[in-house]
């Protein structure tokens, strides 16, 4: 970085809170000699106190996950005119706000597509093989002394429901496909030129599914999109994935379902309570869980963080954006 | 056909197959007899064909016990456990499940991969002790575009590599010979490949040869940051080393379905966070077991009806 004199001539972006990885084996991973972060959050003044009194001609944001951007949070920033995220998601982003005050959003974009996608496969494949059990069952001592454990289910053939078949959605198809699985999807409209089919209702999915793969965002439309209705459809033989947010299934109603066998199994990265889990889940045997942790690879934190950084640089020299997003 | 004597060699734990034998065919379980000599001597003008799997086939000496024995079905594709040679120079009939299987198995050595890679059951574990509430579970290492070797080109082999290249793995094979028309990268020795890939895996068959293919200087080569996949057999390893390997961190991590002396399973693993233990589950679906054991009994059935066998080896 430059001498602190040449510091204070760099434009500001505006960190609330300290984005995971931040620093990734004790180093930085956001720098740039383009711009400097205003951190409210190393700051003793409350939030809003704070960006009352320094972020008034801020002009750029860097909003991680945890970092929810509404009019009370707007309110404090005039100038403000982009806003970058780490994550792919939007939901803690007021979409509509942002868009009145001309403020533009780049997110993620890619970066984490791969890995959500290897983590929804790995969930499936989990579930299906009872792998994650599997290898509880075997460090127990009990292949010895209890013998072999239960068959699991073949992926050949299955027919695969993606609920929501954007960058994340599609990824999971293609890998899905090459275990010969036949692919499905819900989405808010057909995408053009995709061959699989569509169906305009996620309970007309679900019924034609025997695993549901959630990679949609959370948003009104979407809050508990799957619900008692669609559970029954997915039947007592189907299986679910989210990847998503935990907001889009109804997590009573799924836990009821798990618990009675009217469905088969789920593979959960994400939960309505984080980091609570129910605990009625941790018992089930069919049912495999991970801590919000599918974009969490060394790999990709470090890619999303040059994308960060380039994102701002790019702004910051007038120039296009790496990965603008647009309302579609 | 129900007064032809058939031999299960193996443990009976597949209920779908042992019905169906017991319904054509007199079927004696080798593993609940008590003095397996005597039953052996005092059945053996009336033995006429064996039916093993990946545990126990027919050796040398029990063939040599059997005179009157014309064929073994193996509820398997892997051939180790039986004495090919002594059959074809007996002339008795061989036949194994090949086909079937092998998307089961490959899918299975994918499941590994990112189970390893991505600590899928070490994080359900963090779930369920209720760790997630004091923090957030480490960051893993990403499964996608990470090179992967695979040991043996056959069926099994081209399949995990099919499944691989969806997750822009590049693929690169060591072989007794190189392929032709493969575009995978080949390596002329597996201390090469293992040098030259984050993920190898055994998808090659057990024989004399292929025995501890994965020695020391193949786990050396492989290193701290490599992960080993082994759906073969368990003999394919020298399981001492990489147990030791694995403790010491030179190696980065395994996935295992097979081992020396199933069912057990080195203690020094159970503790392991980047090692995932499965007990020899690679066929093991509802689907395949029972397509397994058609084949089987379909064999059997085309042999001692003159008919052509479903999926002869010998």
């Amino acid at each position: 970085m430059g001498s602190p004199a040449a510091d204070e001539d760099l434009p500001q972006v505006l960190l609330i809170r300290n984005p995971p990885a931040f620093t990734i084996d004790g180093e930085e991973q956001f720098t740039s000699a383009k711009f400097r972060f205003l951190k409210a959050f190393e700051s003793t003044l409350p939030p809003h106190d704070f960006l009352a009194a320094r972020a008034q001609s801020v002009r750029a944001m860097l909003a991680s996950g945890g970092a929810v951007v509404d009019a009370s949070v707007l309110q404090f920033l005039p100038e403000l005119r982009l806003i970058v995220t780490t994550t792919a998601g939007l939901n803690q982003l007021d979409l509509p706000e942002c868009r009145r005050r001309g403020i533009r959003i780049a997110n993620a974009g890619d970066v984490y597509s791969a890995d959500v996608a290897d983590c929804a496969v790995g969930l499936l494949i989990d579930v299906l093989r009872k792998i994650s059990a599997c290898n509880r069952y075997v460090k127990q001592g009990f292949w010895a002394s209890k013998g072999d454990y239960p068959l699991g289910s073949k992926l050949r053939g299955k027919r695969i429901g993606i609920v929501g078949l954007g960058r994340i959605g599609y990824q999971v198809a293609k890998r899905l496909e090459a275990f010969g699985c036949s692919i499905a999807y819900n989405s808010r409209k057909a995408k053009p030129g995709v061959s699989y089919p569509f169906y305009q209702e996620v309970q007309e999915l679900a019924a034609k599914s025997d695993a549901l793969i959630l990679c949609c965002g959370l948003t009104e439309q979407t809050r508990h999109m799957i619900n008692k209705e669609v559970l029954a459809a997915l039947g007592k033989d189907g299986v679910i994935v989210n990847i998503a947010r935990g907001g889009v299934i109804d997590e009573k109603e799924m836990v009821r379902c798990l618990m009675e066998g009217e469905i088969a199994g789920a593979g959960l990265d994400v939960f309505e309570n984080e980091p609570d889990a129910p605990k009625e889940l941790m018992e089930l045997d069919n049912v495999v869980m991970s801590p919000h942790c599918a974009v969490f690879t060394r790999e990709s934190l470090l890619d999303v963080a040059r994308l960060v950084v380039g994102n701002l640089e790019a702004f910051f020299s007038n120039e296009p954006l790496l990965s603008e997003y647009e309302d579609d | 056909m129900e007064s032809i004597s058939v031999l299960m060699t193996c443990p009976p734990v597949h209920p779908y197959l042992v019905e169906a034998l017991e319904k054509r065919f007199t079927l004696h379980k080798l593993d609940s007899v008590p003095d397996k000599p005597q039953f052996l001597s005092s059945h053996r003008d009336s033995i006429r064909a064996v039916v093993g799997n990946a545990a126990a086939g027919a050796d040398a000496e029990l063939i040599d016990q059997l005179p009157k024995l014309e064929i073994v079905s193996s509820y398997s594709v892997g051939l180790d456990k039986i004495d090919l040679a002594k059959c074809k120079e007996k002339g008795i009939r061989v036949t194994n499940t090949p086909d079937v299987l092998t998307d089961d198995v490959a899918d299975l050595a994918l499941g590994l991969m990112l189970a390893v890679l991505r600590r899928l059951c070490e994080s359900d574990r963090y779930v369920r002790s209720g760790l997630w509430k004091k923090g957030d579970y480490k960051l893993t290492t990403k499964f996608s575009g990470k090179t992967v070797g695979i040991i043996g080109l056959g069926r099994i082999g081209m399949a995990i590599a099919q499944r691989a290249e969806a997750f822009s793995c590049p693929i690169s094979y060591f072989s007794r010979s190189q392929k032709p028309g493969i575009n995978y990268k080949y390596h002329p020795s597996v201390v090469d490949l293992a040098a030259n890939c984050d993920i190898l895996v055994v998808a090659c068959a057990l024989t004399p040869e292929t025995r501890h293919i994965i020695n020391r200087e193949v786990i050396d080569a492989l290193g701290p940051k490599g992960v080993l996949i082994n759906i073969g057999r368990g003999p394919h390893v020298d399981e001492a080393e990489l147990v030791s390997a694995l403790v010491e961190g030179r190696l980065g991590g395994a996935g295992l379905d097979v081992f020396q002396d199933e069912p057990n399973v080195p203690e020094e693993l159970f503790k392991l966070e980047n090692v995932v233990l499965l007990p020899h589950v690679g066929s093991g679906t509802v689907e395949t077991r029972q397509a397994m054991a058609d084949l089987v009994v379909g064999n059997l059935e085309a042999h001692f009806l003159n008919k052509p066998l479903l999926t002869p080896v010998v």
